[in-house]
């Protein structure tokens, strides 16, 4: 037998830029998940930077992330089931397409959290649809004739249906990964699973890239394995203003200031001038805010291992 | 209303909470007399003993000393749908004579008045918690006779009663307001006013709902809330004025 983790691997890690710029295209279906825990604003910015167009994006909950896509113009459609800024109010920019059709008009298909999650619970196990107990007496399948019902061959139940998601590239991410993308997650971890599993290319994020013998050492951590990964990008603080648990805590005040900024079309266009087209990669954006690390760094707690021995 | 609210859950209960009120209240809960009490959060916190009060329903004090941490797939399918919620927390912009529950969209759906933020997980908690406790504060605009919108279903509408319909949950049993309580008719589901706080009267009440109100013969009288309760929400659980 080989010892562990002999066998060679080439690296997968490549800069975002690279990443986005080879994986990221125009028209696709993109989903960047993260249930307000690891939200990947980095990668969003270089969608932006790049001016991507035509995307159908998907998420829960849209969330800051994609109502910086949205006001950049990339996006077309928008497939969620909360959209609001959580504790805080609107998403202006997503309302300003939806109602004004700007910058672009903006198409919106609309869920329930349950109906998402099964959307890429299906995807995931390449199943064309997904069976729930859900949406009897609710007006969403009204509004939305992509929830629709099946008869149980067993029971003859009737059962909410909702079709799979397969979206063209997932981005998730990550505490850590080795250079081949075996990466682990603790803390919130939502739908990563399901929406990387899903995806016909996926891109890992990450605070650090670890050795394969770190996460070896820990195999129950690992969330998504690094053959269905095709990138591995290194960005610390990728997620702010969401957060990294034991890494950077979630910027409640940037959440709030967004409420400002966002309201006016042409103060939000100037933020994304300033913090997304004027800046180079994450590092610059982290650049710009001093004292930002010191304010959210997160304090230690760590856990005990356990013995993994036999 | 989080006083109102926290005394609605019983000890051991487990509490698929929201964010706002329903944690303060849940948190109240718990710091008087249901210790016991399990909070699940939708993010995937199981057990969450939170250490400062949560600003968004993902927070990561959810995590820290939690029971343990589900995907949300876990959490929908096995937790709801699979019955093992007792109590689940609902608000929303509109709620009307039959409990259903509006926070998709004001006016119509394609040319909205107002956009609401949708449905999230409350259409499911809705259809399968146990019992579901609606918080929200009463106006005329907000209790309608009928929702623009069904997001999460009540006791009866166009699709039919709950009974109908096969609900596997209890739908809203308990509507929190800021000036008393309803509940829903043993009979037909609509909502009656069951309970007022001293500060508010039946007509008062009455008036801030769109329809003809039915009183219950043994109206209960809350009481104010103590001043230990007070200081637990003002000083402990809420220190910086975050919700109330």
């Amino acid at each position: 037998m080989k010892p562990a983790g002999s066998k060679v691997v080439t690296s997968k890690v490549v800069t975002m830029k690279d990443a986005v710029a080879r994986l990221v295209r125009d028209g696709d279906v993109v989903v960047i998940e993260g249930f307000t825990h690891l939200i990947c604003f980095a990668a969003a910015h270089e969608i932006i930077r790049q001016r991507r167009k035509d995307l159908t994006i998907c998420r829960l909950t849209p969330d800051l992330v994609y109502d910086q896509l949205i006001a950049a113009g990339c996006a077309r459609k928008l497939v969620f089931s909360w959209a609001g800024n959580p504790g805080v109010g609107s998403l202006h920019a997503l309302r300003r397409a939806i109602e004004k059709g700007v910058p672009v008009p903006l198409e919106i298909e609309e869920y329930s959290h349950f109906g998402m999650v099964a959307r890429f619970s299906a995807g995931a196990a390449k199943l064309p649809f997904w069976p729930l107990s859900d949406y009897r007496g609710s007006d969403l399948p009204a509004v939305n004739p992509l929830i629709r019902t099946v008869r149980c061959p067993y029971t003859d139940v009737e059962l909410a249906t909702v079709p799979a998601l397969n979206p063209d590239v997932t981005i998730i991410h990550a505490q850590r990964a080795d250079a081949e993308g075996n990466a682990q997650i603790w803390g919130l971890y939502g739908v990563q699973k399901e929406a990387a599993f899903a995806a016909k290319r996926v891109i890992m994020v990450v605070e650090e890239i670890v050795e394969s013998a770190v996460v070896r050492a820990d195999p129950n951590r690992t969330l998504i394995p690094g053959f269905i990964v095709d990138a591995v990008v290194c960005e610390p603080w990728g997620a702010h203003p969401s957060y990294a648990q034991g890494y950077y805590d979630r910027d409640n005040d940037f959440y709030v200031a967004w409420d400002e900024v966002s309201r006016d079309e042409a103060r939000l266009r100037s933020w994304l001038d300033e913090f997304v087209h004027d800046v180079a990669d994450r590092a610059a954006y982290m650049d710009k805010m001093p004292g930002l690390r010191e304010r959210l760094k997160a304090k230690p707690r760590f856990c005990e291992g356990v013995n993994y021995g036999f | 209303m989080a006083v109102r609210a926290s005394k609605e859950l019983h000890d051991g209960d487990v509490v698929f909470v929201g964010i706002g009120l329903p944690n303060l209240a849940c948190n109240l809960a718990r710091a008087t007399h249901a210790p016991d009490l399990v909070l699940i959060y939708e993010s995937g916190a199981v057990g969450a003993v939170p250490d400062r009060l949560p600003v968004s329903i993902g927070d990561p004090a959810l995590v820290t000393d939690s029971l343990g941490v589900a995907s949300m797939a876990d959490i929908f399918q096995f937790y709801l749908q699979g019955g093992r919620i007792q109590v689940g927390f609902l608000g929303g912009a509109q709620v009307d004579r039959y409990g259903n529950i509006n926070s998709t969209v004001i006016g119509p759906y394609d040319k909205p008045k107002v956009r609401l933020p949708g449905s999230g997980g409350a259409c499911e908690i809705a259809i399968h918690a146990e019992r579901v406790i609606v918080v929200a504060p009463l106006s005329a605009r907000s209790f309608p006779a009928a929702v623009d919108f069904v997001t999460s279903p009540g006791h009866a509408g166009k699709y039919g009663t709950r009974k109908q319909l096969g609900l596997p949950g209890g739908g809203p049993q308990r509507i929190v307001t800021d000036v008393g309580v309803l509940e829903p008719s043993p009979d037909d589901g609509e909502l009656e006013l069951v309970g007022i706080y001293p500060s508010a009267t039946v007509d008062e009440v009455r008036s801030k709902v769109g329809w003809p109100l039915r009183v219950r013969s043994d109206l209960e009288k809350y009481p104010p809330p103590t001043a230990e309760e007070l200081r637990l929400l003002r000083e402990v659980l809420d220190p910086t004025h975050l919700y109330i």
